[in-house]
């Protein structure tokens, strides 16, 4: 595809500043984003996947503009071409994009205004974006509704008659309201059932094909990233620390921190011996990382070099981005 | 198509499907015995406070010197057995000794008395004349004491029903003002945030710093004394609620910070809301129901409040009537001795806090587990 | 331990829900048994009746749990007072919780170590022996390193918050193991932290068990996890055991609907990427409309006319492996 990313983010930065003592003085930054770069193509997922405090729900709220980022770009391509840096943008400014860019949330059950019904919490990017035409919206969200596959009636019901299946369904729903092209989906699927997790996952694999929508799928949890992604990033740290199309990335991972994930993940095959190899140690604070390499302290393959110098992320093989000096020589066991 | 999902329903769960949550909290409410009753006490309360000539016997402000310190005559509703209510005449006769008139109750004679006679003039809402009166004298030069009367001859009971007139409207409308104040200083101190919530802060703190009674003296020394009735009236209940809203305001405050991190908040702004759209129709709706229970139970404070101030001669001045300035009555051991049924509209200021704080305790316990 | 035919219900202000609906598996000393269910199936609160800690408006309708203790009595725990002194000899000594949270359940107020010790010197004074501060503290201190924390003589007189996600869970299990208990509730004690970190965890609590010869109840819905880490399965649907066995044939061969629906339905490293999972139709119904009948009827691919009226009973279908479905005991009803 030669046509220009839907989403290119460079170099995107989010700092907090640690203040202490009386006059609350400036101390120290937490490094939440760290400096992340990443393309996402039209048409395609991207999984962004990492442990808790890696940044990646940071990063993706950077991206949305719900926080500030502190530096760094966001280039999006709008629907007419042009593209936009969405970072140094006032709130203002950000209005007619609000419309392309819509989130999924993790938590399903503070995800949905309680005191409205389905057809209010649905309608309401409808309403504000002006379709006040009251006909016209109910009509709108019973055909968003059985898109995701609730039936239209329940447009009069609140969101406590839902199981957490269905609210996620509701707010993908109401994601998709506005017609966006790209859809950051944020954990959608961690707090909900092992088999509703797949119900959902297949709806969002339809809508995908059948609207042509742009996936950044946010996620703690391999397996269901390697599900849904077409290609995945995998964050540590405030930093990304390898990039790949998926089959690449599972069959071969090459960076020590994703074949260690890898390796964690318990196989729901009692036949198959618990994995040897526990990764030791804590994950680092991002308000004080190690030198040189985030991950050093916890590497099986850490040498000098790797205590003092910091590695950029470079390409190991084609569309293969990996962040360690050693990342060609190592010999890593994928899934 | 996405495997189709139907929701299982059956009829209990479609009507607690679609309640909205006030529909909930009724329902919650209403196994609460006790609480239904105090919100019936509440609603006749109110009725009173728009039509307190209906229930008075007499006009309130009519003196007679002659009749002053009657005892309570009391209703009798059966006259050997049929239904014909009658009030017993009194027999006054000055002692020899002390030359004070003492009033004897004579169950012999008779003063019948109609449910829904005729009696003095009065208007409805300030709109129509009419003359009835749910309890009237059968013979309209025949006063009728119902709970005695006062110093200077005036009907207890008639007064009793134009002051819960009074302070009934002091509490709700205080209360009203200071919950006004409180969301909305407290609204904009949690979401602002920022200097702004630290300053409105400090105000609140400083409010709640200072002993109320020592404020409430000095801003009602400060009222002029030529003012009519009606504007003490509305200056006194400005000035309570003006002291009254700051735990009210802490509270939004503290519900605003908590809400602000809520996904479906970021919803509604990734949707474009304005900010004032996400306050008012977003995150206001989630609490106000916990508010409408606080302001229940803030109501009985401001009418203790009113009742205390106008008792100590700072609030309500006669000739406006109000419990606390016909408890003012009952100030000194003389008057209580002699007349104790003066205290009743201290009964009343009872029934009617005991009455706000189970209905406000009601809906606290009600709105408290909506999302289950 | 045994529980046979436990039934739990809530009564809400909307209806009655029967949260554990007959429910019965055995527990032998040193065996690893996993619950595994989606929510609302009844597992935590199973957990929570065999300790007694079922709060109002729920209550234990009948059953037994017959729980044999350290000197060879056996105790229905279903017929105890829940704050009798019997039970609160059990709680912590015998039968030891690790919950989900490890945050809520430590008190914010004190150290990680004052509470270990509170708990050491109670059952102690419980048990006739007098144990005294230091040491309760020495064998604190010492748990602590049995369960992997680092700097231990230091950590004990930290505060739960000041700890990480992964200490605090080796801290709750360092608690629950103080007073040398013969079963280990762990109530999906994996699930609020990271995958390298529940590694670490289950890594802990394999060594552990070989060490005490602990028996551990484990409930998670995590497949994955009951593979690695149990040796007996039992899988709860809507407060009743659909199946239980052992875990292999659980996961090679099993019987009910629901368990192969529900391995089915689970996305893997392994599996095909980006093709639709096979999904169990319908949802789970609403906690006061149960169906008639079997309570998996309405969402079976397999179900007949009789699963809509019939309750069918758990029933051996292999070696040591039962079911409650028609399908394999046309004899099952209950």
């Amino acid at each position: 595809m030669t046509a220009a990313p839907l989403l290119d983010v460079r170099n995107l930065q989010k700092f907090f500043p640690i203040s202490k003592g009386f006059m609350q003085r400036v101390v120290g930054q937490v490094r939440a984003v760290d400096g992340v770069d990443f393309t996402v193509n039209e048409g395609e997922t991207l999984g962004l996947v990492g442990e808790s405090g890696c940044g990646k729900t940071t990063a993706s709220r950077c991206i949305l503009r719900a926080i500030d980022p502190t530096g760094g770009q966001v280039l999006y391509r709008t629907r007419a071409g042009a593209v936009v840096d969405l970072a140094p943008l006032s709130q203002r400014a950000l209005a007619p994009f609000r419309a392309e860019i819509q989130m999924i949330f993790q938590d399903p059950f503070g995800s949905l205004n309680p005191r409205m019904t389905l057809l209010e919490n649905v309608g309401e990017p409808l309403l504000v974006g002006g379709m006040t035409n009251r006909r016209e919206r109910t009509e709108r969200v019973a055909e968003l509704l059985q898109l995701v596959g609730l039936r239209a009636e329940f447009m009069h019901r609140f969101p406590h008659a839902f199981s957490g299946g269905q609210r996620q369904r509701i707010g993908i729903a109401r994601a998709l309201s506005t017609n966006p092209r790209l859809v950051v989906a944020d954990e959608p699927v961690s707090a909900l059932d092992v088999s509703v997790q797949a119900q959902v996952l297949n709806l969002l694999l339809e809508l995908q094909d059948r609207l042509k929508l742009t996936f950044l799928f946010v996620a703690h949890d391999l397996s269901v990233v390697r599900h849904i992604s077409d290609r995945v990033a995998v964050m540590y740290v405030g930093q990304l620390v390898e990039l790949a199309p998926t089959a690449a990335l599972f069959s071969r991972p090459r960076h020590p921190y994703t074949a260690a994930l890898m390796r964690a993940v318990p196989v729901p095959d009692p036949r198959v011996p618990p994995g040897d190899g526990v990764l030791r140690g804590e994950v680092p604070s991002p308000a004080n990382p190690p030198s040189g390499c985030y991950f050093h302290p916890r590497c099986r393959f850490a040498q000098a070099i790797c205590t003092s110098e910091a590695p950029p992320l470079r390409e190991i093989a084609p569309g293969h981005m990996s962040r360690c000096h050693f990342a060609e020589g190592l010999e890593l066991a994928g899934a | 198509m996405a495997a189709p999902d139907d929701g299982a329903g059956a009829l209990v769960e479609d009507r607690i499907a679609v309640a909205s949550n006030w529909k909930l909290i009724w329902w919650r409410f209403r196994r609460h015995r006790l609480a239904l009753v105090s919100a019936a006490v509440l609603i006749l309360l109110y009725i009173i406070v728009l039509v307190p000539d209906l229930f008075s016997t007499q006009n309130p402000e009519t003196t007679d010197a002659r009749q002053a310190f009657i005892p309570a005559q009391g209703l009798r509703l059966f006259d050997e057995g049929r239904l014909a209510p009658w009030v017993p005449a009194i027999v006054g006769k000055r002692d020899p000794v002390t030359l004070r008139m003492v009033w004897t109750v004579d169950p012999s004679r008779k003063v019948a008395v109609n449910f829904f006679g005729r009696g003095y003039s009065w208007r409805v809402l300030g709109l129509f004349e009419t003359n009835v009166h749910l309890i009237a004298s059968a013979d309209p030069k025949q006063r009728i004491f119902l709970l005695g009367s006062d110093r200077l001859g005036r009907d207890q009971w008639s007064r009793i029903m134009h002051g819960t007139q009074t302070s009934m409207t002091v509490g709700l409308v205080a209360v009203a003002l200071s919950t006004i104040f409180g969301v909305v200083l407290g609204g904009i101190s949690g979401y602002v945030g920022g200097k702004t919530d630290s300053v409105i802060q400090r105000v609140i703190e400083l409010l709640q710093s200072v002993p109320t009674i020592p404020i409430w003296l000095a801003l009602s020394a400060a009222l002029p004394r030529d003012w009519t009735p009606t504007q003490v009236f509305f200056a006194i209940t400005v000035i309570l609620s003006l002291v009254g809203w700051t735990t009210l305001g802490r509270e939004v405050r503290g519900r605003f910070l908590a809400l602000r991190e809520e996904d479906f908040v970021l919803a509604a702004r990734l949707a474009g809301c304005s900010r004032m759209r996400i306050i008012l129709r977003h995150m206001v709706p989630t609490f106000s129901s916990h508010i409408i229970a606080t302001a229940s139970l803030a109501i009985p404070v401001m009418i203790i409040n009113e009742t205390s101030l106008s008792f100590l001669g700072l609030g309500i001045r006669p000739p406006a009537i109000s419990w606390g300035v016909l408890l003012q009555e009952a100030q000194n051991i003389q008057t209580l001795a002699l007349a104790p049924w003066l205290l009743t509209p201290g009964l009343v200021v009872i029934v009617a806090v005991l009455a706000f704080n189970l209905v406000g305790d009601g809906l606290r316990d009600a709105s408290d587990p909506y999302a289950n | 331990m045994q529980v046979r035919d436990l039934r739990v219900t809530f009564g809400l202000d909307e209806g009655i829900v029967r949260a554990v609906d007959g429910t019965s598996f055995d527990v032998l000393p040193g065996q690893v048994v996993g619950i595994v269910g989606e929510s609302g199936c009844g597992k935590s609160v199973t957990m929570r009746a065999v300790l007694q800690l079922v709060d109002r408006p729920g209550r234990i309708d009948s059953g037994t749990i017959l729980f044999r203790r350290r000197d060879g009595a056996v105790v229905d725990l279903a017929r105890l007072p829940a704050r009798g002194a019997q039970m609160r000899a059990i709680r912590g000594a015998e039968i030891a919780l690790i919950p989900q949270e490890p945050m809520a359940a430590f008190s914010p107020v004190h150290t990680v170590g004052a509470q270990i010790i509170e708990a050491i010197r109670l059952h102690g004074a419980q048990q006739g022996r007098r144990v005294s501060g230091a040491e309760a503290r020495e064998t604190t201190v010492g748990l602590f390193r049995d369960v992997g924390i680092a700097m231990a003589e230091e950590r004990v007189d930290a505060y739960s918050w000041q700890l990480s996600g992964g200490l605090r869970q080796r801290a709750m299990i360092a608690m629950a193991l103080s007073c040398r208990p013969r079963l280990l509730i762990a109530d999906e004690p994996t699930t609020a932290i990271d995958v390298t970190t529940q590694a670490q965890v289950l890594e802990l609590l394999r060594e552990l068990r070989s060490k005490y010869n602990t028996a551990i109840i484990f409930i998670t819905h995590d497949l994955g996890v009951i593979a690695q880490m149990t040796s007996h399965v039992v899988v709860m649907y809507l407060g009743r055991v659909m199946e239980q066995g052992p875990v292999d044939q659980i996961f090679h061969a099993p019987a009910h609907p629901y368990t192969r629906a529900l391995l089915r339905s689970i996305p893997s490293l392994y599996g095909e990427a980006r093709t639709a999972l096979p999904v169990i139709s319908g949802s789970l119904p609403h906690p006061f409309n149960r169906p008639a009948g079997c309570p998996f009827h309405p969402r079976c691919p397999e179900a007949t006319a009789r699963c809509a009226t019939a309750l069918p009973k758990l029933m051996p279908v292999a070696d040591r492996q039962a079911a409650a479905c028609f399908l394999h005991s046309a004899a099952a009803e209950a």
